[in-house]
C-alpha cells in the first residue's frame, strides 16, 4: 500500500519535471513572479482587478487584439468579472457588429448583444498584420494558457521592456523586451503611469495595470476556473470518503480468510 | 475456469441459458479463482478497464460537440469549453485521462515484466496486450491532433513523415496518408474518423485479452502455477472485486487532482496556439508517453533506420515470451534479473527525459547509450540470463510457502525452507 502511493507518486513526480524542463526551455531571465489570487486550490479571480484588467483590456488592447472566444455575455456571468446585466448590455451596444442579410439581403450594423462575441479589431489576418509592421497581433482569448510560463510571463512582458544591451541592433519596429522568446517583441511598450483612469479610484501604475489585464485575460483563458476549483475541492472530499468506506469494506471481506489484503 | 457445472436456478434462467449462456458466464466472472496473494500492482488490469471506458463516454460527448475542420476545429474546442454545459470537465477528463491511461498501462506493463507474466503458458495474453499498447498509441496520437493547435499540426507533420522514410514507395504513402500533400483538412477529417474508430478495437482486444487471462488464470507474485480453485486461490466476487474497487478510487483520487487542479500541466502550451503551417514551434515534442520512442527515432542517425528501430523497440517486448530463456516467472526468484530489471526502468525514464530534450550535444549521447542498452536488455542479456542465472527455490503453494519447487508442479521438487516471501505490494 505504501509503495503503491510511493510509487505513484514519483511518477508523477518525474512526469511533471520532464515536463517542466521541456517547456521552459529557453534562455531568458527568470520571470516576475507574482502572488495570483487564482493560483491556489481554492483560488478565485479578484473581482475588481477583473473589472480593471476589462477597462485596460478596452481602452489600450482592443485596439489591435481581439478576444474573438470571448462574447459580451461572459462579462455578466459568475466566475468573471460580474457585471451587472445592466452594465454588460450598456458595454456591448457601444460596440457595432455587422449582421445579415435582412429580408432585402443586405447586410446592416446594429449595436452589439449580449449573445454576440467580442467584436474584432480588424476585418482579418492580412489587415492585422498590415497594420502592425507585419506582425499578428494574436488574439488574447486564451494566450495565458499557449504561453509556457502562463500568467507570469504575460505579467512579464508587459512590464519587461528595456534598452537593448550593448551591441544589439535592433530593426525598426521591434523593441527589446528581456522576458520575451528571443527577446525581440514588434508590440511597443504600452503602459505608462496614468493612461487609464480606473473607477475605484485605484492608482494606474504600470505594475497595477499589468496585474489587472493578466487576472482579466487569465479569466478569458479559463473562464470556468472558480467552477472547476469548488467542483473539484467536492469532487475530492467525496471521493476520500467513498474510499475510506471502501477501505473497511474490503478490511470486512477479506477477514474471512486468513489473507491479508 | 470454475470446474463446476452452472445450473441458473429460475425456471426462465434455465431456458435462457441453454440458449444463450451468459448466466454461465456471469457465474465464471464472479466465481473465478484468483490467487489470493495479489499485491497492489495486479489491481491495474481494472483500472486500465474504468480508463479505457471513461476515454469512450467523454469521447462520445465530445464528438457531439466537436467539429473536424481546420478553420473550425480550434474554436470547437474552446466552445466546448465555454458554452457547452459541464464541458470543460468532459474536456479535462478526456485529455487528462489519456495520460492516466498510459501512467497506468505503463504500471501494468512493468509489473508483467517484474512477475515474468508474459511466460508460457500467457504468450497470448501478452502479445495482445501488445496489440493493445500499440493501439493506444496510435489513438492518443491522432486524439492529440484533433484540437488543431500548434503541436497538433506539427506532431502531425512529423510523425506522418515518417512514412516518408520508406523506400520507393515512402513518399506515396505520406501523401496517401494525409489525403493531399501537406498535413490539412482531408488529414483531419481522417485522423478524427479514425481516432473514433480505434478505441472500439480497443475494446474487443480487451476482452480477448481477459478471455485469454480466464484460461490459465493470473500468474501471482511467486509465479508458480496454483491448483484452482484451492486454498490458493478466492473467487473474484467479492474479494478481488473490493480490492480493485479500492485501488481505483485511489488512482481517482490522483486523476481528479489533475483534472481539478491543474488540468493543463500534462499537455504543452503550444497547443493553445491555433494550428498555423507557416509557423513551426521551437521545439516539437510528443505527449510525455511516447518520449521515450521519440529518444529512440531520433537518437539514430539514418531516418529509415530511426523508425525501424523505433518500431523494433515495440516488436522486441512482442518477442519476449521467447527471449527471455528462464524458465523461473517471478523476479522474485531471480536475483540477477531482478537488478537488470531496474535498470531497464531506469534506462526507459532516461529515453523519456532524453526524449523531451533537444537531440544535440550531451542529450543525444545519452540517448543513444540507452537505446543500445534498451535492446541489449531484451535481444542479450535476457536470453543469456535465462540459461546462466541461480534462481532461488521457488515454492510449491501460496499457502505453503516452504517447499521449494518450480513454476511448473510437474518439475517441483521438495526442497528446504530459503525462500522469505514478500512482494512488492
Amino acid at each position: 500500500m505504501k509503495k503503491l502511493l510511493k510509487i505513484y507518486l514519483t511518477t508523477i513526480f518525474l512526469t511533471l519535471s520532464i515536463q517542466n524542463i521541456t517547456y521552459s526551455a529557453g534562455e531568458n531571465s527568470p520571470l516576475l513572479k507574482q502572488d495570483w489570487s487564482f493560483k491556489s486550490f481554492f483560488g478565485t479571480f479578484d473581482r475588481a482587478s477583473l473589472q480593471r484588467g476589462y477597462q485596460v483590456y478596452t481602452e489600450v488592447c482592443a485596439s489591435c487584439h481581439s478576444l474573438k472566444y470571448v462574447s459580451y455575455r461572459n462579462l455578466a456571468e459568475k466566475g468573471g468579472p460580474e457585471f451587472s446585466i445592466e452594465q454588460a448590455k450598456a458595454i456591448a451596444s457601444n460596440f457595432e457588429v455587422t449582421d445579415g442579410p435582412n429580408n432585402d439581403g443586405e447586410m446592416f450594423t446594429r449595436p452589439a448583444k449580449l449573445s454576440d462575441k467580442f467584436v474584432m479589431p480588424y476585418a482579418n489576418d492580412q489587415e492585422a498584420k498590415l497594420s502592425n509592421g507585419g506582425a499578428y497581433p494574436p488574439d488574447m482569448s486564451v494566450l495565458v494558457k499557449a504561453r509556457a510560463g502562463g500568467a507570469d510571463y504575460i505579467y512579464s512582458v508587459i512590464l519587461g521592456y528595456e534598452d537593448p544591451p550593448e551591441g544589439m541592433k535592433l530593426d525598426d519596429g521591434v523593441y527589446y523586451n528581456k522576458y520575451m522568446y528571443g527577446n525581440k517583441i514588434k508590440m511597443p511598450p504600452q503602459l505608462y503611469d496614468d493612461l487609464v483612469t480606473y473607477a475605484d479610484g485605484t492608482p494606474a501604475t504600470p505594475e497595477q495595470m499589468a496585474k489587472d489585464i493578466t487576472t482579466f485575460l487569465a479569466w478569458t483563458a479559463e473562464p470556468k476556473l472558480e467552477e472547476r476549483h469548488k467542483f473539484g475541492f467536492r469532487a475530492i472530499i467525496y471521493l476520500i470518503i467513498l474510499t475510506i468506506l471502501v477501505y473497511f469494506s474490503m478490511k470486512r471481506i477479506w477477514s474471512r480468510i486468513e489473507t491479508k489484503v | 475456469m470454475s470446474s463446476h457445472e452452472y445450473t441458473p436456478s429460475s425456471k426462465f434462467g434455465k431456458w435462457f441459458n441453454d440458449r444463450l449462456p451468459l448466466l454461465t458466464l456471469a457465474n465464471h466472472l464472479t466465481d473465478y479463482p484468483t490467487p489470493k496473494n495479489l499485491n497492489y500492482w495486479w489491481t491495474f488490469g481494472g483500472i486500465l478497464t474504468f480508463c479505457l471506458i471513461t476515454q469512450i463516454i467523454t469521447g462520445l460527448v465530445l464528438a457531439m460537440h466537436y467539429i473536424a475542420h481546420a478553420d473550425l476545429a480550434f474554436g470547437s474546442v474552446e466552445h466546448i469549453m465555454r458554452d457547452v454545459n459541464y464541458g470543460w470537465l468532459i474536456r479535462y477528463v478526456h485529455a487528462n485521462g489519456a495520460s492516466m491511461f498510459f501512467l497506468a498501462v505503463y504500471i501494468h506493463i512493468f509489473r508483467a515484466l517484474y512477475y515474468g507474466s508474459y511466460k508460457s503458458p500467457r504468450e497470448i495474453i501478452w502479445i495482445i496486450g501488445m496489440l493493445i499498447y500499440f493501439l493506444m498509441m496510435a489513438t492518443a496520437f491522432l486524439g492529440y491532433v484533433l484540437p488543431w493547435g500548434q503541436m497538433s499540426f506539427w506532431g502531425a507533420t512529423v510523425i506522418t513523415n515518417l512514412f516518408s522514410a520508406i523506400p520507393l514507395v515512402g513518399e506515396s504513402i505520406t501523401h496517401w496518408l494525409w489525403g493531399g500533400y501537406s498535413v490539412d483538412n482531408p488529414t483531419l477529417t481522417r485522423f478524427f474518423s479514425l481516432h473514433y474508430l480505434f478505441p472500439f478495437l480497443i475494446l474487443g482486444l480487451v476482452i480477448l485479452h481477459i478471455w485469454a487471462l480466464h484460461v490459465p488464470g493470473n500468474n501471482n507474485p511467486i509465479g508458480i502455477d496454483i491448483k484452482k480453485p484451492s486454498n490458493d486461490t478466492v473467487p473474484f466476487h467479492p474479494y478481488i472485486v473490493i480490492k480493485d474497487i479500492f485501488a481505483l478510487l485511489i488512482f481517482l483520487i490522483i486523476f481528479a487532482f489533475f483534472v481539478f487542479f491543474s488540468p493543463n500541466i500534462l499537455g504543452h502550451s503550444d497547443n493553445y496556439i491555433e494550428a498555423n503551417p507557416l509557423v513551426t514551434p521551437a521545439h516539437i515534442v510528443p505527449e510525455w508517453y511516447l518520449l521515450p520512442f521519440y529518444a529512440i527515432l531520433r537518437s539514430i542517425p539514418d531516418k529509415l533506420l530511426g523508425v525501424i528501430a523505433m518500431f523494433a523497440a515495440i516488436f522486441v517486448l512482442v518477442i519476449l515470451p521467447w527471449l527471455d530463456t528462464s524458465k523461473v516467472r517471478s523476479a522474485l526468484f531471480r536475483p540477477i534479473y531482478k537488478q537488470f530489471y531496474w535498470f531497464l526502468v531506469a534506462d526507459v525514464l532516461i529515453l523519456g527525459y532524453m526524449g523531451a530534450m533537444p537531440a544535440e550535444g550531451i542529450y543525444l549521447l545519452v540517448a543513444r547509450v540507452a537505446t543500445a542498452y534498451y535492446f541489449i536488455h531484451f535481444l542479450i542479456i535476457l536470453p543469456i540470463l535465462g540459461r546462466k542465472e541461480r534462481t532461488l527455490d521457488v515454492p510449491l503453494s501460496i499457502t505453503e510457502p516452504v517447499l521449494g519447487g518450480m513454476p511448473n508442479p510437474s518439475m517441483a521438487k521438495a526442497k528446504s525452507d530459503k525462500v522469505k516471501i514478500n512482494s512488492l505490494g
